[in-house]
């Protein structure tokens, strides 16, 4: 087993190595278009110039701020109104099948109303975040509730627990872990929303880097914004899927 | 008479824009908000509106052919990768790492390299279309059970037998889920490359109308390719549960 996982390692490696190696020859010898694809080593150059400098900070504060305030709006809003439908079957009914449909509505058809609403700043790009990851969070507060096993319920109430008991001790627990794949789904399309509006109007932020460096023709600059934005993502990713595993995992 | 939940979803979204309505008709700025009666008027107009039906057109053309792109690249990239266990040990972890990255960031390459027109929409929907085939593709051959394999092959089935009638049939379900989570990705991708920069696509209009301050045609415009995801993602999601139906 150890052998084909270095194996595996090995193929890996091997086509990220292939990759880089045409991504840098395609540019040394002129075969493509500098505008479309810096040379390698010019684009590692600015990358590490970014991250030295730390000018990347202000356009990195506003992208993290925007998703702050919007993912905070959707979990807020998400499980408040999740947890007043989920408190009936009928209710659930209701509701349940409304919020679905909307979700199936490509949110960033929006951003163009938003824009007008809230103008090109971190506004717009709030609202949008917080519209897409709102509906994770309320399906899954939903859905969560909804499901908690009724003969838990049914025990606990024949043993006097009180309405804050039923909901602290039986409800919460139960519901959590639906709850938290929610948000994290949540944060993550906020993130990716708000990188992409970015990328159509803005004034600030990761993604009007990378589309105003597009748009001045310095590609090596705009790359190490990309590097910058992925690592970022990967980041976040990886913070947010621990904080869920962890969290699942429970105290004891 | 008791009312079931339908009609009391219904009466839900009649008293929102009922409350739409009043509320803009009192307070509502007309350079920024439209009651859903203007909305109604301005829709009309809409389809008689040559150039935005053009625009309409275009957008419905790009989402097709990068979905169809899409299941002709990635269907067959799947099975290369998900049929041996070796390419999907090796190759798998790489598609899932690509699929990882936001690809809005790199959006203007895609302006860069295919221009303003549909080309760079059809690529950009292409490129977010095709890893939901891919991955569901990988997953649903490594779901088939091994012992069917077994058996047929002890049954004397060779490697196409095997292939075209336990490995394909079993992989349908999750290759159908996979077509319509691309429908999503694909209506993201091109629809975020459309109001990113656009000639005489929807993007153009969008542009248009909120820059000339008529939210009412803005609204309209939204509202029809709204109808088009919707129409678009239910009929994935319906042939996605005829096709899952023989399984169990």
């Amino acid at each position: 087993m150890s052998g084909e996982r270095l194996a595996y390692r090995l193929v890996q490696v091997g086509f990220i190595a292939l990759i880089l190696l045409a991504w840098y020859l395609a540019t040394r010898n002129g075969l493509v278009n500098p505008i479309l694809l810096p040379s390698l080593t010019s684009s590692w150059h600015e990358f590490v110039l970014l991250i030295e400098s730390g000018s990347y900070w202000p356009d990195l504060e506003v992208t993290m701020y925007e998703l702050a305030v919007a993912f905070s709006i959707a979990a807020t809003f998400g499980c408040v109104i999740g947890y007043i439908v989920s408190r009936t079957r009928f209710s659930v009914r209701v509701f349940d099948p409304l919020f679905a449909g909307m979700y199936s509505v490509p949110a960033i058809l929006l951003f163009p109303l938003y824009v007008l609403f809230f103008g090109l700043g971190p506004g717009s790009k709030i609202a949008i975040g917080a519209t897409i990851a709102f509906f994770p969070v309320v399906l899954n507060t939903i859905a969560g509730f909804d499901y908690v096993d009724r003969a838990y319920i049914v025990s606990a109430r024949s043993m006097g627990a009180s309405a804050p008991q039923m909901f602290w001790s039986v409800m919460l627990p139960a519901a959590f872990p639906v709850v938290i794949t929610g948000l994290r789904m949540g944060f993550i399309l906020a993130f990716l929303s708000i990188l992409g509006s970015e990328t159509i109007a803005s004034l600030a932020g990761l993604g009007h880097r990378i589309v105003s460096y597009a748009e001045s023709m310095d590609p090596a600059k705009m790359f190490a914004y990309i590097f910058l934005a992925i690592i970022m993502a990967f980041v976040l990713n990886a913070v947010v899927s621990l904080a869920e595993a962890r969290v699942k995992r429970g105290p004891g | 008479m008791k009312l079931g939940p339908g009609q009391v979803r219904i009466g839900v979204i009649i008293l929102l824009l009922v409350l739409w309505e009043v509320g803009v008709r009192l307070f509502g700025d007309p350079l920024f908000l439209s009651p859903p009666s203007q909305v109604v008027v301005a829709l009309i107009d809409l389809v008689g509106n040559q150039p935005v039906i053009n625009a309409l057109r275009t957008t419905l053309w790009e989402l097709v052919s990068a979905f169809v792109l899409a299941i002709v690249v990635g269907l067959p990239l799947g099975l290369a990768i998900g049929l041996q266990r070796f390419t999907r040990g090796s190759f798998f972890p790489i598609v899932l790492l690509l699929y990882a990255i936001p690809q809005a960031t790199i959006l203007p390459l895609f302006i860069l390299a295919f221009g303003i027109g549909p080309p760079s929409k059809i690529a950009f929907g292409f490129s977010h279309a095709i890893f939901p085939i891919v991955v569901t593709v990988v997953a649903g051959v490594q779901n088939v059970k091994p012992a069917l394999i077994v058996s047929a092959r002890s049954m004397g089935a060779n490697r196409s037998q095997i292939f075209f009638n336990v490995v394909l049939p079993h992989m349908i379900p999750s290759f159908f889920t996979g077509m319509r989570l691309a429908m999503t990705s694909d209506l993201l991708g091109v629809l975020l490359a459309e109001l990113y920069v656009s000639q005489a696509g929807v993007g153009h209009y969008t542009r248009l109308f909120t820059e000339s301050f008529e939210p009412a045609k803005l609204f309209a415009l939204i509202a029809v390719l709204a109808a088009i995801a919707v129409v678009l993602n239910e009929t994935c999601r319906r042939a996605e549960r005829r096709m899952s139906r023989w399984h169990d």
